[in-house]
Parts: C-alpha cells; sequence; structure tokens
C-alpha cells in the first residue's frame, strides 16, 4: 500500500516534506493505525500517538486523505492511494504526526470542566432520573481527540479566543447536568462575540466527529439559552 | 551533588494518570500538598479509559446486597490467594468510593427510582454463592471512559499539576534503600531530569503487552514493575495474568462481561451454551479463569467455530436491539469495526485474551510498598507506594473478579493519597541524593545512543510477546515453562543488543519504546520463572501437570526478585479485619 506522510523533526528539517512509503501489509492489518506501525518498524523515525487502538483514548487523531480522524478505527479498505497522511491542522507541529495540543486543552479547562454543586452531598448517590441522565448521551463520550476543533475554520482563526467544539460540547456537558448549580455562571462565562458566537454553524465539527457526537447541536442549545434568559 | 542531570523538588511525585493515580492526586492536591503528576499520555489516555463494564459495590440498588457477601465473592473469585484483611478493607469502602465518585460527577446510568443502575457481572452472587446479584455500577458500557473523565475533571479543580508526556525512567534510592524520586525524560524535548521527592507513588497500571494478544493499550508495557524490580523491590504473585474470555478474535479489543451481564450467552460450533456443562449455577457468568478454560477446552476437542475452529461465539441479538444500543452501544460499534459483524443480527467471534495483571509492586492497604525484612514479612519501604493494576495489595489474588479493578483504584487510590496527607511531608525535609542518582538511567540512555547497529526494538518486542503467548497460556506445564523460562532469559539478552535509528531528541518514540522494552522484559521474567515454580493450579494459574489446588504447600504468595531471578514466598493472610475468615473450600460455580 502506498502513503504519503507529512514529516517533520525540528531539530533536522528546515521545512516540512512529504515522505512517500510503499509497504506490504500483513492480511492483518486491517486499521490505518496498523499500517502506521508496520511502517514504523520499518522506518522508527516516524513520530506519531497512540495508545489503545480502539477509538477510546483520543490519541491518534489525524489528517487522513484530508478529514480528521482516527488512525485505529479507519479501516485501510476505505482509503484511497496514496494515503495522505498530514497532522491535525491548525495546530503546532511538534514532529511528524504529533502536534502541539496546548490551545485545544486551555479552551477545554476554560469552560470549568467540571461539576460544580457545593450543596453537602447525601449519604448515597445524588438522584437523577433515566430522563435527566439521558441528556447527557452525546455529550459525555466525547473523548477529547480534537478531530472536530481542528477541522472549525472559526478555531483556526480564533484559537485563543473561540473556545471550539470540543470545548462547547463539553460545556453543555455541564449545564445539561440536573445536578450541576452553575448555570448562570457557565452561561456568563460563554457569552461572548468570540468564546461562543464566533461558531457560524459550519458543521465540519460533526462532520469529522469519529464518536459520532454533534457539537454543533450543542452549541445551539447553549445559544438559545442565553438568547432567552436574556429576554 | 554529583549527578549531571538537572533536579526538581515536590513534597509527593505520582507517576501515571490512571484511575488509581488521579483518584490519589485529588487527595494530595486537595490537602495543599506540592504533587507532580507524571504521565507518558494526557491523563485523560490512560488505559482505565477503556474499562466497559462497571464498578462492583454492594449499593443494593437493584436487590438486597451485603459487603460481606461482595467479600465472599471476591475471596472465591481470587481462589483464596486474596489476602482477607484488604479484601475486607475494599468491599466494605465500595459504597462510599462509588457514592464519592457519583459526587464529582461521574455520569452513571440510572434506575426509574433515580439510583445508579447496576448489572451482573461474573463471579457476583448473593447471599454466598446462591443465584447472581447486580453490582456492578455501569455508566454504558463507558464506564471507565466515564470514571477517568470525571477524575481528570476533578484534578482539574482542584489544580492537580500534570507532566503530561513525560517518562519515569528509573527509581532513586539511597544507601538505607529509602525511595528519594525517579529519574524522567520528558518526551517533547528529549530532556532527562531528576525529579526529587519525598513520596514516590507508582501508578503505572498493566503490563498485558508482554502478550501478543491483549485487550491492552500500547502504552501498558509494565513500566512501574520495571523501575520496581531494577531498584531491588520484589513482584508479587506474577505468574497470575487473566485471560479475558471474551476478546474480538484476530483483534484482541475487549467485548465486556458485561454482555454476558445483560443476557449474553457462548456457544460452541455446535450451537451449544456449553457453560452449562462446566459452572451449572452461574453459567456463562462464572468466574473468568473458569469461563476461559471451558472456551480453550471447547476448542481443543474440536468445538471452535470458524474455518480454522479456532473461536467460540458471543450471541447477544436475542437481547433486542434496544437493549444493546442503550446498555452496550460501544460493543455494537467495536463488533462492527473490529469483527465486521453487528451483534443486533448475528454473534462475535471471541477467544480467551490476556486482559489483567493480578500481580505486583506488593503493598499494604495504605498503598505502601512492603517486603520481607528479618523476620518481618511485610515490612515497609519508606517512601516508595504503588496503587492500582501495578500495586498488589492483594485483593485479587489468583483470580480477579470484573469490576474490581475499577474499585481497587478508587479504594487504595483514596487510602493511599490519604496516608501520604497523614505524612505531615510539608514539615519534612528532603534528604540528600546519592551520589549515583540518574546513573542507571544515564547508562541505560547512552547504550541506545551508542548502537550504530543492532536488531530492532520492535523485533524483539514481538518475540518476547510470542513467546509469552505460546509459553505461557491459559494451560501450562512443566515442559513449556522451562523452555520459556530460556526463550524470555535469550530475549532479555537480545534486548541488550537492540538499536535505533531515530536520532533526534525530540519526541523520539523509538528511544520510548525501546525503554519500554526494558519493563517488557522484566516483567515477563518475573511471570515466567513465578509460573514455572509454582507447582499447583490456582485460579488463572491453569497446569495440566498439577491440575489441583494444592494448599497445603501453595496457599503463599510468590515474590520474585530480579537479582539471579530468586523466588521467596509469604503466607496469604487469611484473616480478615473484623469478621470471621472464609476458610478455603473447593470452588464450584
Ligand atoms: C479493555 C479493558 C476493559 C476493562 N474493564 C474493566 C471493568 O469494566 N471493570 C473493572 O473493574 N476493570 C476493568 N478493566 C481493568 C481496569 O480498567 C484496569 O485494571 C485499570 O483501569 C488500571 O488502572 P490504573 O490506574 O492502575 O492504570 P492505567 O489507567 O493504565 O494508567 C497508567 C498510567 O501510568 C502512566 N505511566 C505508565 N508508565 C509510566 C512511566 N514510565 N512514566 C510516566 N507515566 C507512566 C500512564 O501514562 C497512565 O497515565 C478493564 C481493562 C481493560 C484493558
Ligand atoms: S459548526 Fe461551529 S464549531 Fe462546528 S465547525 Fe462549524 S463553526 Fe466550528
Ligand atoms: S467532540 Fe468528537 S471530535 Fe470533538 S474532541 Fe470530542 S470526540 Fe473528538
Ligand atoms: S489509539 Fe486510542 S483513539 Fe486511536
Amino acid at each position: 500500500m502506498r502513503f504519503r506522510i507529512y514529516r517533520y523533526d525540528p531539530e533536522q528539517d528546515a521545512k516540512p516534506r512529504l515522505q512517500e512509503y510503499d509497504i506490504a501489509l500483513d492480511p492483518h492489518d486491517r486499521m490505518l493505525l496498523d499500517a502506521l506501525i508496520r511502517l514504523k518498524s520499518v522506518d522508527d523515525s516516524l513520530s506519531f500517538r497512540r495508545s489503545c487502538r480502539e477509538g477510546v483514548c483520543g490519541s491518534d487523531a489525524m489528517n487522513i486523505n484530508g478529514r480528521n480522524g482516527l488512525a485505529c478505527t479507519t479501516n485501510l479498505k476505505t482509503l484511497a492511494e496514496p494515503v495522505e497522511l498530514r497532522p491535525l491542522p491548525g495546530l503546532p507541529v511538534v514532529r511528524d504526526l504529533i502536534v502541539d495540543m496546548s490551545q485545544f486543552f486551555k479552551q477545554y479547562h476554560s469552560i470549568k470542566p467540571y461539576l460544580v454543586n457545593d450543596e453537602p452531598p447525601p449519604e448515597r448517590e445524588r438522584l437523577q432520573s433515566p430522563g435527566e441522565r439521558e441528556r447527557l448521551d452525546g455529550l459525555y463520550e466525547c473523548i477529547l481527540c480534537a478531530c472536530c476543533s481542528t477541522a472549525c475554520p472559526s478555531f483556526w482563526w480564533n484559537p485563543d479566543k473561540f473556545v471550539g467544539p470540543a470545548g462547547l460540547l463539553n460545556a453543555y456537558r455541564f449545564i445539561a447536568d440536573s445536578r450541576d448549580r452553575d448555570l448562570n455562571d457557565r452561561l456568563d462565562n460563554l457569552e461572548d462575540p468570540y468564546r461562543l458566537f464566533r461558531c457560524h454553524s459550519i458543521m465540519n465539527c460533526v462532520d469529522v466527529c469519529p464518536k459520532g457526537l454533534n457539537p454543533t447541536r450543542a452549541i445551539g442549545n447553549i445559544k438559545t439559552m442565553i438568547v432567552k434568559r436574556a429576554v | 551533588m554529583v549527578s549531571k542531570l538537572p533536579v526538581r523538588r515536590f513534597d509527593a511525585l505520582i507517576i501515571g494518570a490512571g484511575g488509581a493515580g488521579m483518584r490519589a492526586s485529588l487527595q494530595l492536591a486537595e490537602a495543599g500538598l506540592s504533587v507532580a503528576v507524571l504521565s507518558k499520555v494526557f491523563p485523560t489516555r490512560s488505559h482505565t479509559v477503556a474499562a466497559q463494564g462497571g464498578i462492583g459495590a454492594s449499593l443494593g440498588n437493584m436487590s438486597e446486597d451485603h459487603w460481606l457477601w461482595h467479600m465472599y465473592d471476591t475471596i472465591k473469585g481470587s481462589d483464596w490467594l486474596g489476602d482477607q484483611d484488604a479484601i475486607e478493607y475494599m468491599c466494605k469502602m465500595a459504597p462510599q468510593v462509588v457514592y464519592e465518585l457519583e459526587h464529582f460527577g461521574m455520569p452513571f446510568d440510572r434506575n426509574p427510582d433515580g439510583t445508579i443502575y447496576q448489572r451482573p457481572f461474573g463471579g457476583h452472587s448473593a447471599n454466598f454463592g446462591e443465584k447472581a446479584i447486580q453490582r456492578a455500577c455501569a455508566a454504558a458500557d463507558r464506564t471507565g471512559h466515564a470514571m477517568l473523565h470525571t477524575l481528570y475533571q476533578r484534578n482539574v479543580r482542584a489544580r492537580t499539576q500534570f507532566f503530561v508526556e513525560w517518562m519515569a525512567l528509573d527509581l532513586i534510592r539511597d544507601a538505607d534503600g529509602e525511595v528519594l524520586g525517579v529519574t524522567a525524560l520528558e518526551m517533547e524535548t528529549g530532556d532527562v531530569m531528576i525529579l526529587e521527592a519525598k513520596v514516590t507513588m507508582f501508578a503505572t497500571g498493566g503490563a498485558g503487552r508482554i502478550f501478543a494478544a491483549s485487550t491492552n493499550a500500547f502504552i501498558n508495557t509494565g513500566d512501574g514493575l520495571g523501575m520496581a524490580a531494577r531498584a531491588g523491590v520484589p513482584l508479587q504473585d506474577m505468574e497470575f495474568w487473566q485471560f479475558h474470555p471474551t476478546g474480538v478474535a484476530g483483534a484482541g479489543v475487549l467485548i465486556t462481561e458485561g454482555v454476558r451481564g445483560e443476557g449474553g450467552i457462548l456457544l460452541n460450533s455446535q450451537g451449544e451454551r456449553f457453560m452449562e456443562r462446566y459452572a451449572p449455577n452461574l453459567k456463562d457468568l462464572a468466574s473468568r479463569d473458569v469461563v476461559s478454560r471451558s472456551m480453550d477446552q471447547e476448542i481443543k476437542e474440536g468445538r471452535g467455530c470458524g474455518p480454522n475452529r479456532d473461536y467460540v461465539l458471543l450471541k447477544l441479538d436475542h437481547l433486542g436491539p434496544e437493549v444493546i444500543n442503550k446498555r452496550l452501544p460501544s460493543i455494537r460499534e467495536i463488533a462492527i469495526k473490529f469483527a465486521n459483524v453487528d451483534p443486533i443480527r448475528e454473534p462475535i467471534p471471541v477467544v480467551p485474551t490476556i486482559h489483567y495483571m493480578m500481580g505486583g509492586i506488593p503493598t499494604n492497604v495504605h498503598g505502601q510498598v512492603v517486603l520481607p525484612q528479618g523476620s518481618d514479612p511485610a515490612a515497609v519501604l519508606p517512601g516508595l507506594y504503588a496503587v492500582g493494576e501495578c500495586a498488589c495489595v492483594s485483593v485479587h489474588g489468583a483470580n480477579r473478579l470484573g469490576t474490581n479493578s475499577l474499585l481497587d483504584l478508587l479504594v487504595f487510590g483514596r487510602s493511599a493519597g490519604n496516608h501520604v496527607v497523614g505524612q505531615n511531608l510539608t514539615a519534612q525535609s528532603h534528604k540528600p541524593l546519592p551520589k549515583d542518582a540518574g546513573e542507571l538511567s544515564l547508562a541505560r540512555l547512552a547504550r541506545l545512543d551508542a548502537a550504530t547497529s543492532g536488531e530492532s526494538v520492535a523485533q524483539v518486542a514481538s518475540d518476547l510477546r510470542k513467546s509469552m503467548q505460546s509459553h505461557c497460556g491459559v494451560f501450562r506445564n512443566q515442559q513449556l515453562l522451562a523452555a520459556g523460562v530460556q526463550k524470555v532469559l535469550e530475549l532479555e539478552a537480545r534486548s541488550q543488543r537492540t538499536a535505533i535509528s531515530d536520532r533526534s531528541r525530540i519526541f523520539n518514540t523509538a528511544r520510548v519504546e525501546a525503554l519500554e522494552l526494558d519493563n517488557l522484559v522484566e516483567t515477563a521474567k518475573a511471570t515466567i520463572f513465578s509460573a514455572e515454580a509454582r507447582r499447583e493450579s490456582r485460579g488463572a494459574q491453569a497446569r495440566s501437570d498439577y491440575p489441583a489446588r494444592d494448599d497445603a504447600n501453595w496457599l503463599n504468595h510468590t515474590l520474585w526478585y530480579r537479582d539471579g531471578n530468586r523466588l521467596a514466598y509469604k503466607p496469604v493472610n487469611l484473616k480478615p479485619m473484623s469478621v470471621d475468615s472464609f476458610p478455603p473450600k473447593a470452588r464450584t460455580y
């Protein structure tokens, strides 16, 4: 199978280059990550992140033939050759397919990504009805892979000011939690021309999320709540 | 100070940001200690994220339950190798740590009355083995993901200081044996440093990557075990490795026992629900060692499925799309992606797959590392703690019950954290570092830097995995194990002659993998030497040449020392803290 992979080592390379590989795969190589590991067994300098190899840890997000996705859940059969692999767009490249995710996590941290409830907890669990719990479905499953935010033009232009789809999806995860008591502060924190309202509903984020989540809908819900609160 | 390495100082260091490390760090950060948490990956990428099925706790939300029943099931599951004081401690604490996790924001599934939903799991029973019980607290089939993210979020709130993509290399001990910190590699820059601390806690997780077919992530390379072994700390009960009955055939990816908890069943090539023959009472929900051996037996006797008759089938279509989509959505996703089947219509091909390490660094219930000294079989090693899968308390003994690992992380992460807080570290000063601090790590790195030719790390690691898989599998015997010992020793020698071609300092993953190989080798040695020496069958150690459990000679924990591959033994603690002992008896399900 043929690959064309973005290579850049700041210690050796003045600028990035695309390296061609042609490698015979094993019948057991099913996913793109299997192929990358086979490539690495031949060229150990090829650098990428990976861990769980089953789409739950969020390590191996990259740009695959022009589209963001996880290498470990991308079936090789779905890929046109040569397979072009690049680091996630819009974030500084550390080396090869490894990007610096600081800006992404900074935005995640900015939304108070934790439950706020200062009422003394009961001796047992706090009760939550199945219906209330269901409102967290499609939100809590986020694996922080950054496929969405690095596919979002608004995030490319303003990564320091726009929270981005992943951060906003997670903001809504806490807004939607019946146990959380921080609604007003959470909305205040987002009511800003940049932090929330840079989203123009382009839906790139929904399109690429490997977990099938829908940040645009979550963002829409937050916008509606802010508008409603105003009247 | 003689070492050339830069030094940074903390009160406490935690190596590992999985469930165990982050449950411990929370106690420290909330108490205001200066604590650094190191992780090879961003915290939420730790392998706890992959846990699916649930957390065991006798909340009694579904029907009457009691921590004593949970304790009995855990002891029986452990085939009486678990220490009954630690097991009592864990089962008693279970409801409290689960409620705490819920208060932190964990999105558990709910019952109509608003309480936490609990599902049945293998080996968990009501009234001392009478019938299956629903004890596993679940967030769909993403319990580990939900728990790890919740713990990370709570640590963000507590302002825990994380060192992300830092790899700890070696422990630093002084002449008295006291642990004073670690050496560590910052992956992004390639810098090596000494991190000095009054207390060092290992929470480095499992080492399933010593086997070829594993449910474990690539990063599960037993680094804590390797570091401990190289520093002269023994490893306990390393022969006991759990094969999970249902890894996807060929891929290794896990299908949670929760599938059988929700009603899924195992079938052989004749369409027979064969577990009815092996475990008439709990059937498909017998404990994991029993189910894995039964599957192996079916396959050996020619009743496996597929063209090579080398797997069995996990059938769940009868649960209906509603249950599957609500309770087991990720399982459906995994089956479609990795096995090409939609379980709503077709069964999933599964095989027993390496999953969990019952052994590890020996500790007491406070997470303090203990080792025999003089007449004391469990003297505390000053300055070192271990929690989570890398530790051996021992609550899992010879076979862990499903849901008891996530519980172990919460209970002992918390108790170790509290114990460290109780040390009043801020009032103590750092002991002087020994002159040779860091030299072991520098020598390991220097060997790699100097090697211009040699075998590839990937090749040696792959051969090691294959050897462990064929010599230390579900069924073992003397001949296989003795040959395995030789192979692993040869591989150890080969691991010292590897070379990497990547010369960059920046994010050199080839170097990281080479350093990990050293840890895989230590873990494999501990495993195969311990397994070879134990001449009985107990829990996950099944020997066809010694098919019976032998309580007269082997009701002992193994301790393996790296130096000379020496083995020592210490008695199992059959005495609980407050209740009567559960004396060993025959184990049937
Ligand atoms: C697929 C799967 C499903 C499971 N399902 C369940 C379940 O339903 N219920 C249950 O009870 N148990 C389950 N288990 C078992 C359980 O998930 C694990 O035993 C547990 O999560 C281990 O947690 P830990 O905190 O000890 O380690 P991990 O979560 O593996 O974390 C280890 C940490 O150590 C760090 N680390 C390692 N080495 C170094 C180093 N050298 N330097 C710096 N950092 C390092 C890593 O980066 C990571 O942060 C499952 C296991 C698997 C594999
Ligand atoms: S919908 Fe909003 S967040 Fe998503 S890609 Fe478009 S602008 Fe970005
Ligand atoms: S929303 Fe989806 S794409 Fe975005 S970070 Fe979360 S899992 Fe990844
Ligand atoms: S390796 Fe974990 S998401 Fe791909």
